[in-house]
């Protein structure tokens, strides 16, 4: 580990001495001495540019004072260098008064009625620095209340005090100018172009970050005051980003979502469907009490005991396998993992409930677990390598730290792929273009060095040998090498061993010594020694009779590659599910156990880096019980203690698990299937989920969905001639499973590929067609 | 009594002085072919020694703003001329282009060669239909008789209204595409100038000032001025004058001298005030006819050089009226970037209206003063600061005149008075 | 109205006056004017595409010049210096009597879509004040009346020629395509330059 030099430099403000590193703005150096200089422009992550001039201070340097006061905000401290703030030049004062003066004339000072209120800096500022009355008497500058500059922000042009944090943001940070600041002079006014709102995956963020009531976001606006909410520090449970967040709720009810400030993963932004997609969790279809379903069929509500009593008894009577949706944190997906082998003696369990591959399953095993790439390793990277990843729609916070870097030194990117995406194109990426299924060749094409990081999504597990490839690349160059699934409870499950293949903390099942290790942690006598069922292998096995219970907890039928055959599983088998809201599996379940969504209980999320996110209950008085608890309950009814009665219990023993230092799951080479041939109909898709789509955590959030991209379905230039189609042309998309029909759009994309939205309105790929990439589809001008 | 001494001026009268035959008919670019034999630190040295000061207004040395950019640093520089010309009353670079623009091609020759350079840009405003065509017509030639193209490029770019594009580094951002908003400095533009390359921004006047030096060296020039600014320049009269106009004398002439040729102020009339550099700089009164206009001469007096833009009131017209319309360009103009200007603009326009219709008190007089005070030195450039000096300038001198407004309770000026056409009719 | 592969052809070869793309979008605004009279939303499209930006950025550089107009103007556009030097001599005298004349306010256009008004800052000929601008040509040393004649024969079809320009007074559109750094062939007509610009010489010649 190589520890960077840093210059220091000592000044002194206000009388005092402080010492900070070269570089930092005069601004900061006075935080650190507790020194607050009023601002308003000023924002740690966004480049300087000394705007709004409320942060003007008096400077000398080597007893040369500068002939006006100078803005804070923009100055880098130097030696030699003495300031004197507002609290010791009357200059400073005066001038941040009259400052502050100016701002308020244009200001409509409607603060009773403004949603900052309560929690505004101008407001704040106004105090500290203004004066209590106006000596403006003339006329204030109006200009229409407020518009809709997507459907999700709201501007007030009144209100604003342009300090430029939201276009400054929005160029900077998430390289969407979709908002500039228009007009000029005391007409200057921040809009969009008539014809294109703010939809970028990153709005609300302005929101956050401006110091006025200017923009809203219309989820939250009018509905509280901010002394009335109560704030608990949260972390998202939408991907694997790992932001941290804060949650705020008012009488048990969340009103509202805000980034949190972690410097090492998130900084302080987050994406429109971590802040804006919470409202699922207080949905009129919150399931609160347990169901039993009676002789006739039917789901009956029926007490916690008929209900534990039900579910002991219909997984006694069989063989039983679980399936665990990749949204659990860490600690449930410990107790699945636990329960699956403590109390249904098996290791048919397995969390990805979408498309995987058993060359995945031994990628994650033998690669992942315990591994520690992180944010830090793409700032220091000397090229990031995407490989079935999109990270703006998969990873959102992912895309932002490469677009840092990007901005910042030109990071190279590269990124392999069927169609180029927005992030692509965003990130100036070179795209190497390849045929849905054909990526493992371009992957070993690659040269990387040690610096370098491989940044591979969950999708790569839907091409043969793509893994196989990257773990070759990884190993002949050095690279550092990162898996970041999409949800947000993945990696959580994978070190909880809520798979087939190891036991938490990576140990291969068949491992003798590994089963002791952890079978001595349980309290049991042995462990299951066959490697468990995958997903698709267990639905299989329902299907085929050779199990006959399920425990499902978070999944959704309809995600995997053949939906068919799991809801056929779902109505065979007994099933135990334990779920917020009514699904598919509720529909076809035998026990219904009602569990606690992710702001009533505490506990954490493993992010891609593998680092935990902790988090406490946002809402203290739900009555509902996390899953864990609810497996506790279950083990406790079939005469088993799993002793995991609350999150803390499962904290302390997964602490008190040693590191592995036995073999890792050995990884089984796979090689690439050749592409198959293709009439002058016939393409092969590839998609990809879209950040806002019809997940089912973003129901009933109309305002978010607003902002969503368009469906279509995008063919190249060569193809759409071959078929006489223009953009905006209709485009069929068939299997013998069924068909979609999108408006067609053409772009940069491999001429054997269709790409259309995996599951967007209008294009839900694995329900209509039942295939979603590298598989051969029908492509005609509808 | 100083004589004038035209140099740029001199072939004006010439018909085809615009033409690439006219400039050549009397040594045009035969300066620059000398240069380009050149060691360009010999240029710069020579720029240097000759004393001459930029025209676009600050008077900062033109050799010395050539010598900061660095050299053997494997970047493109650019020269960047700026001929924005709006600051009101300013009215030289504007005829000068008009008349001869070869002068300037041949000084954009020779300040690329000199700064290592190989592009330069001329930064035109855009309301100027026929000067573009001018300039633009000049270049063509220049490239179809091989003058332009070989190693050093120049490329016109018309702006689009825009004040604050005066200012060397939105002019920049103008050029480069965006909104003609100031830059933060440092880093300036010889360091990060265009496209963040080091970058000579020059005023019209001061590169088209180039070639003759070049051509008679710098002892010629330094004979001419005074002890710190040296050389001739342009001083543009206008107003209330007999006969307005370009008057090209060695720097340190002074009003008194340039109204006698001016046949001087209207007949009947006598020299209320006068601005020595634009709208930006303080006013003056008959009490400077004496100050010599050079970079010192007129600071000591309290006010800049400037552009030298002498716009000559009688005593006709209100000094309320004319600070307050000179306020509502200033307000106009503000690029909104920064509080002070954009909020502060706004609010004297109002304030001023209400004392030009005789509105307020007193003490309305002072909250004007402390608002300046407010402003000056506090905005980000130095638009704001101009915004004040007629403000603070006005009140200075013609305080009982705002007062006369409040007790009268309205302007106490018949604004026919002070028109052009006044006299012949009335 | 369509931009033709000879309009991109031409906006091609703007672009390529500079280093870097981003530069060219003053002088394409200029075009789009040229093309359509104003900025329309098409040509702020046309301009994002060509120059791979966002409509938004667009938008943000063209509202911030005054020369861009987010509306029509007329055919013969007529700004009259109001600043304090060009009012005083009888700027304000003068934009008041057209205002009354046309029947038009400042930023309109008569109905017969010949004539458009603004008030305009200082451009830079305050030795010829009062001035007018038609398209940006020169209209030096007006009155009440010659202002008026001069808008009378725009909207007569025969506009008078510029003092100081070409000797026919181009359209908004051709001076906007001049703007746009396009050579219409017109630089050599008209004068070198007017009276007071040569005063100082020709008082040097005389030995002052």
């Amino acid at each position: 580990m190589t520890t960077e030099v840093v210059d220091m430099i000592t000044v002194v403000i206000d009388g005092f001495e402080v010492t900070v590193p070269k570089g930092t703005l005069v601004i900061r150096a006075a935080e650190q001495l507790g020194i607050q200089i009023p601002r308003f422009c000023d924002h740690p992550l966004l480049d300087p540019v000394g705007a709004c001039r409320q942060c003007l201070v008096d400077i000398e340097i080597n007893g040369r004072a500068f002939p006006k006061p100078q803005a804070s905000c923009t100055i880098p401290v130097e030696t030699g260098m003495i300031v004197k703030t507002q609290l010791t030049s009357t200059v400073a004062e005066k001038a941040q008064r009259g400052v502050m003066e100016l701002l308020l004339v244009n200001h409509p000072l409607d603060c009773p009625v403004c949603d900052k209120g309560g929690e505004c800096p101008l407001q704040n500022q106004a105090m500290s620095t203004g004066e209590g009355s106006s000596r403006f008497e003339g006329v204030k500058r109006t200009f229409e209340k407020p518009i809709n500059i997507s459907s999700q922000v709201l501007l007030d042009r009144e209100r604003c005090v342009l300090c430029a944090r939201c276009t400054r943001f929005s160029e900077q940070i998430a390289s969407d100018p979709f908002i500039t600041l228009n007009e000029r002079g005391a007409l200057q006014q921040v809009g969009i172009y008539e014809n294109k709102p703010f939809e970028s995956y990153f709005s609300g963020n302005t929101v956050q970050i401006c110091p006025v009531g200017a923009l809203t976001g219309a989820a939250y606006r009018f509905r509280a005051r901010p002394f009335d909410l109560v704030s608990t520090p949260s972390a998202c449970e939408h991907c694997a980003s790992g932001c941290d967040m804060r949650t705020d709720v008012r009488r048990g009810k969340t009103l509202r979502r805000l980034a949190g400030d972690d410097a090492s993963v998130n900084e302080e932004w987050n994406c429109d469907k971590g802040r804006w997609a919470f409202k699922y969790v207080t949905a009129v279809d919150r399931l609160k009490v347990p169901q039993i379903r009676n002789s006739e069929g039917i789901l009956e509500e029926a007490s916690w005991p008929e209900a534990l009593a039900a579910a002991e008894a219909g997984l006694k009577a069989t063989k039983s396998a679980v399936l665990v949706g990749g949204r659990t944190t860490y600690e449930d997906a410990y107790g699945y993992s636990k329960f699956a082998r403590v109390v249904l003696g098996t290791n048919d369990i397995d969390f990805r409930s979408r498309l995987s591959s058993d060359e995945e399953r031994e990628f994650l095993a033998a690669r992942v677990v315990g591994s520690s790439t992180t944010y830090r390793d793409i700032d220091k990277a000397d090229q990031v390598l995407l490989v079935g990843f999109e990270p703006e729609e998969e990873s959102p916070i992912v895309f932002l730290r490469i677009n840092k870097q990007f901005r910042k030194r030109a990071l190279k990117v590269v990124s392999i792929g069927s169609k180029e995406s927005i992030a692509v194109d965003k990130l100036k990426a070179e795209f190497v273009k390849v045929a849905p299924g054909q990526e493992a060749a371009a992957i070993a094409a690659q040269s990387l060095t040690s610096k370098s990081v491989i940044l591979v999504g969950e999708r790569a597990a839907e091409s043969a040998g793509a893994l196989t490839a990257v773990a070759a690349l990884a190993d002949s160059s050095g690279a550092k090498l990162a898996w970041i699934p999409r949800r947000a409870g993945e990696r959580g499950a994978l070190e909880a061993g809520a798979i087939g293949n190891v036991l938490p903390g990576g140990r291969p099942v068949t491992d003798a010594a590994a089963r002791v290790d952890i079978a001595a942690l349980w309290n049991t006598d042995s462990l299951p020694t066959e490697i468990g069922r995958s997903t698709s292998q267990i639905i299989e096995a329902v299907n085929s009779g050779s199990i006959g219970g399920l425990v499902v907890g978070g999944v959704d039928p309809l995600d995997g590659d053949n939906s068919q055959a799991t809801l056929a599983a779902l109505d065979k088998a007994f099933v135990v599910s334990l779920e917020i809201a009514p699904s598919a599996v509720t529909e076809r379940a035998n026990v219904v156990l009602p569990v606690a969504a992710i702001t009533e209980k505490s506990g954490s999320f493993l992010n891609w880096e593998g680092r935990a996110r902790s988090f406490d209950a946002a809402v203290s008085d739900s009555l509902n019980r996390s899953d864990l608890r609810i497996l506790s309950m279950i083990a406790q009814e079939m005469g088993i203690s799993l002793n995991l009665g609350t999150v803390t219990a499962a904290i302390k023993e997964i602490a008190s698990i040693g590191k592995w230092d036995g073999a890792r799951v050995s990884f089984n080479k796979v090689n690439a299937s050749t592409q198959p041939a293709l009439n002058a109909d016939q393409a092969l898709i590839t998609s990809w989920r879209r950040l806002l789509d019809l997940g089912t955590l973003q129901k009933g959030e109309e305002n978010l969905a607003g902002t969503a991209r368009q469906t279509v379905a995008v063919i190249s230039p060569k193809r759409a001639e071959a078929i006489g189609v223009v953009d905006g042309d209709q485009l069929k998309i068939s299997t013998t499973q069924g068909s979609v029909t999108l408006s067609a759009l053409v772009e940069n994309i491999h001429d054997d590929a269709v790409w259309a939205p995996r599951n967007s309105r209008g294009s839900q790929l694995l329900v209509n067609l039942g295939v979603a990439h590298g598989a051969v589809v029908t492509v005609v001008k509808a | 009594m100083t004589k004038l001494a035209p140099v740029l001026s001199a072939h004006w009268d010439e018909k085809d002085s615009f033409t690439l035959e006219g400039y050549k008919r009397h040594g045009g670019y035969t300066a620059s072919a000398k240069a380009l034999a050149m060691d360009p630190d010999a240029i710069i040295q020579l720029v240097k020694d000759s004393g001459l000061r930029g025209r676009g207004g600050a008077g900062f040395p033109t050799g010395m703003k050539w010598g900061f950019i660095p050299q053997g640093d494997n970047k493109d520089h650019y020269l960047v001329v700026n001929a924005d010309e709006s600051e009101p009353g300013t009215c030289k670079d504007t005829p000068l282009l008009m008349a001869n623009p070869h002068v300037l091609i041949e000084g954009c020759i020779i300040a690329c060669h000199a700064i290592r350079a190989k592009h330069a840009f001329i930064y035109i405003r855009g309301e100027v239909t026929h000067v573009v065509r001018r300039v633009n017509q000049a270049i063509e030639d220049a490239y179809a008789a091989g003058i332009l193209g070989n190693g050093i490029d120049v490329v016109l770019h018309i702006g689009a209204g825009a004040y604050i594009c005066g200012e060397e580094t939105a002019l920049l951002d103008s050029l480069e595409g965006f909104r003609g908003q100031p830059r933060l400095r440092p880093p300036f533009p010889a360091i990060a100038g265009l496209y963040a390359r080091p970058t000579v921004v020059n005023n019209v006047e001061s590169i088209a000032s180039v070639p003759a030096i070049v051509k008679n060296g710098a002892e010629w020039y330094q004979s001419m001025g005074t002890e710190k600014s040296k050389g001739t320049t342009l001083y543009s009269l206008s107003g209330h004058v007999v006969n307005p106009g370009q008057f090209e004398a060695p720097l340190g002439i002074t009003l008194r001298e340039i109204l006698d040729l001016a046949g001087g102020v209207r007949p009947g009339h006598k020299l209320k005030f006068w601005t020595p550099g634009g709208s930006s700089t303080p006013l003056f009164t008959d009490a400077h006819l004496d100050v010599p206009l050079d970079y010192e001469g007129v600071a000591a007096a309290g006010s800049m050089l400037g552009t030298k833009a002498l716009q000559i009131f009688d005593e006709t017209t209100c000094v309320v009226r004319a600070v307050l319309r000179w306020t509502e360009f200033y307000k106009h103009e503000s690029c909104g970037k920064c509080t002070p200007c954009r909020e502060g603009t706004w609010w004297l326009v109002q304030i001023l209206r209400d004392l030009e219709a005789g509105k307020g008190t007193e003490a309305d007089l002072a909250k004007l003063l402390d608002l300046c005070d407010n402003i000056m030195g506090r905005s980000f450039c130095a638009l704001g600061d101009g915004a004040t000096s007629p403000i603070t300038s006005s009140i200075k001198y013609f305080r009982d005149e705002y007062i006369a407004h409040l007790t009268q309770g309205g302007c106490p000026f018949d604004p026919v008075a002070s028109t052009l056409f006044a006299g012949a009719g009335a | 109205m369509a931009y033709t592969d000879e309009d991109f052809k031409i906006m091609d070869s703007i672009i390529k006056r500079y280093p870097r793309p981003r530069s060219a979008i003053m002088p394409l605004l200029h075009y789009v004017q040229s093309k359509a009279g104003y900025v329309t939303n098409e040509g702020i499209e046309v301009i994002a595409k060509v120059l791979q930006l966002e409509a938004a950025e667009v938008t943000a550089v063209s509202t911030f010049y005054t020369q861009y107009k987010s509306t029509p103007v007329g055919e013969y556009h007529v700004g009259v210096c109001t600043n304090t030097l060009c009012a005083v001599m009888g700027g304000d005298a003068i934009f008041d009597s057209l205002k009354d004349h046309l029947g038009i306010g400042n930023d309109e256009v008569t109905a017969d879509g010949k004539v458009s008004l603004e008030h305009i800052e200082c451009n830079a000929a305050c030795d010829y004040a009062p001035v007018v601008m038609a398209n940006w040509e020169f209209y030096d040393n007006q009155t009440v009346e010659s202002a008026k004649e001069l808008v009378d024969s725009m909207r007569a079809g025969t506009p008078k020629p510029p003092t100081r320009g070409p000797n026919k007074l181009v359209t908004w559109k051709e001076a906007s395509a001049v703007l746009a750094g396009l050579n219409d062939g017109l630089a050599h007509e008209g004068v070198q330059a007017g009276e007071p610009t040569l005063l100082g010489l020709k008082l040097s010649k005389e030995g002052k």
